[in-house]
């Protein structure tokens, strides 16, 4: 295994803190509109041509592209946003995020960022007990805008072998 | 050996199905666990069919996928002939479920307790210290080791998906499913090599049936689902089929999206789900490329037990019914396509995923109501469903308001059972 140290050699480590700083302050927004049930305005996280899919761990190991959720357009986002808001019938939920282990994988001569962080998902239910519903990892790229970082890609990998009935938010 | 299998006539006297008949259900049938073990014993290991994997999924010698057989866990392989088989997951020696691995490549089947080695096909070729050691131990001179090969299924394939059987003396698998349910099944497995896009696996809390009954059940298709509805994929109106085999526990449900979708105010009255006002920002996913030889742009065949194929528009999967006890099943989707797809073709596909699953925006509506029903007849207090939609004019049909492919179902179950 290479030495996390040796292999950022090259990397100025205020950039990386710095980096992984904004990032954490992303994420922590991100979190509050999902855990504050505000669907619509997750696709404002994107870029417009997005790519975001939750898949397991089986899939993106096995270089399998499927994703429980998948969206390559804003378009595709705002709809499922929609659908879960207005139309789709399933029983109300909390969902409460926790995001760790934020790792910068690497900085782009554009400024972009390549990242990893551990992330849980609580799902709560009326008249159940509160579960952990997802464990996992996403694995992002950011670009810069003029607002700040938006995100370009989104793997959310799970590890949980078996979902719990339905997964009707984004992660 | 449970009390159900070693007394099977009692059942009819517990278990008593209600006077209506075949236009109600009765809760016991989702929740006893009773019922679940003869279940297990009459029709997982009898005289049915299952649906275990794709062919595509264990192309070389050595390749192994896990997979169920109603709730058992067996292990379908490539043996070095190029042959497939299928044997349970459980070692003939203590018990134990050895392969804890999805799939892989392995020259043999080892049991990691006690070392006992079977051979792709199931047979055992290794027992360590089987003639003991310094002459003290080992097996007594009778032990035979083809009397201890790990339980072997029968195995029949079609168009790239296989199937096995605990029953050796069923009949062929095309005379199990049918003409009538064949039609469709085969215009998806028409020979043309398949590709896996993927895997998902998520659990209900509902009897495994429920799910069965779900994809045998129009009427729901054209009033919960608003995506079905708004964008015209299965409307009450639309140009549909209800098959099923003459035994009645098979079917195909199968419905064509129009060109252009033409309701009229009546029938917009009564699907509260149509959403006049919902228009999607990317259309794609509820657009349809003809691909196959079928009038359907939908089409789900039940095959009794456990298997639904699914064509949701192109996106096209084996959804495979795994009971986990009486209030609670799990579903593993395996979704494909075609080997000779091009890159946009399998975009397409993965974005029309989004309609199905457990993220589905067509399917996790199912799943949510099922809970639903499950919730309910898990209560003390038993009732029955009713099912009784288009009952006067029983058969095959192309109304969607109709309930008559799930009387057929319990028609053959009860036999089956003897309740």
């Amino acid at each position: 295994m290479s030495s996390p140290v040796k292999a950022r050699a090259d990397v100025d480590l205020n950039l990386l803190r710095e980096a992984r700083q904004e990032v954490e302050e992303f994420n922590l927004e991100y979190c509050r509109v999902l855990d504050e049930g505000r669907i619509e305005e997750w696709p404002n996280f994107f870029t417009e041509d997005p790519l975001y899919r939750i898949t397991g761990r089986e899939n993106f190991d096995g270089g399998f592209p499927l994703g429980v959720m998948y969206c390559d357009s804003i378009g595709m986002m705002k709809d499922r946003a929609y659908a879960i808001a207005k139309t789709l019938v399933f029983s109300p939920r909390y969902l409460r995020h926790y995001i760790t282990n934020t790792r910068i994988v690497s900085i782009g001569d554009d400024h972009s960022i390549e990242s990893e962080a551990n992330y849980l998902v609580l799902q709560t239910q009326l008249g159940e007990p509160t579960i952990i519903f997802q464990s996992g990892r996403y694995v992002d790229r950011f670009i810069r805008s003029r607002n700040g970082l938006l995100l370009k890609e989104r793997h959310c990998v799970y590890d949980s072998t078996i979902i719990d009935t339905d997964l009707v938010f984004p992660v | 050996m449970s009390v159900a299998t070693a007394q099977p006539t009692n059942i009819s006297e517990t278990h008593v199905w209600p006077e209506e008949g075949a236009t109600r259900i009765p809760d016991w049938v989702y929740t006893s666990q009773e019922i679940y073990e003869l279940e297990v014993e009459r029709i997982f290991r009898g005289k049915t069919w299952n649906y275990v994997a794709l062919e595509v999924e264990i192309p070389n010698p050595g390749d192994f996928k896990r997979s169920h057989v109603g709730p058992i866990s067996v292990l379908v392989t490539r043996c070095k002939d190029g042959s497939i088989a299928v044997v349970e997951n459980r070692c003939a020696h203590r018990g134990a479920e050895f392969c804890r691995v999805h799939r892989g490549n392995t020259p043999h089947l080892v049991c990691p307790y006690h070392q006992w080695t079977y051979d792709l096909n199931g047979t055992l070729i290794g027992v360590p210290f089987r003639r003991g050691s310094d002459k003290q131990g080992g097996m007594p001179s009778t032990f035979r080791t083809e009397d201890h090969g790990l339980r072997k299924l029968k195995v029949a394939t079609r168009g790239g998906t296989i199937f096995a059987s605990f029953a050796q003396d069923i009949e062929s698998l095309e005379d199990y499913i049918g003409p009538e349910v064949l039609e469709d099944f085969d215009a998806t497995f028409d020979g043309r090599k398949l590709r896996v896009i993927g895997y998902y696996t998520h659990s209900v809390p509902a009897n495994w049936k429920m799910y069965v009954e779900n994809l045998k059940d129009p009427y729901h298709a054209t009033l919960l689902h608003s995506y079905l509805v708004t964008f015209g994929l299965m409307v009450a109106g639309n140009r549909s089929k209800m098959a099923r085999d003459a035994v009645g526990r098979h079917g195909s449900m199968a419905s064509a999206k129009p060109e252009k979708l033409n309701l009229d105010s009546e029938k917009k009255a009564e699907l509260r789900q149509f959403k006049s006002s919902m228009q999607l920002n990317d259309g794609r996913v509820v657009e349809y490329i003809k691909e196959m030889n079928s009038p359907w742009s939908a089409a789900f065949e039940t095959i009794w037990p456990t298997l639904i194929v699914q064509k949701e528009l192109n996106t096209l999967g084996m959804r495979h019914v795994v009971p986990h006890g009486p209030n609670e099943f799990i579903i593993q989707w395996t979704l494909f396509g075609y080997d000779d797809d091009t890159e946009e073709m399998v975009r397409h596909r993965l974005r029309q995923a989004n309609l199905i699953g457990p993220a589905g925006l067509i399917g996790l509506e199912d799943h949510e109501v099922l809970k639903w029903v499950q919730t309910s007849v898990r209560k003390p207090d038993t009732r029955a469903g009713v099912v009784e939609m288009g009952a006067a004019a029983d058969g095959v049909t192309t109304t969607m308001l109709t309930e008559g492919a799930i009387r057929s179902m319990y028609r053959h179950w009860r036999e089956v059972m003897g309740v």
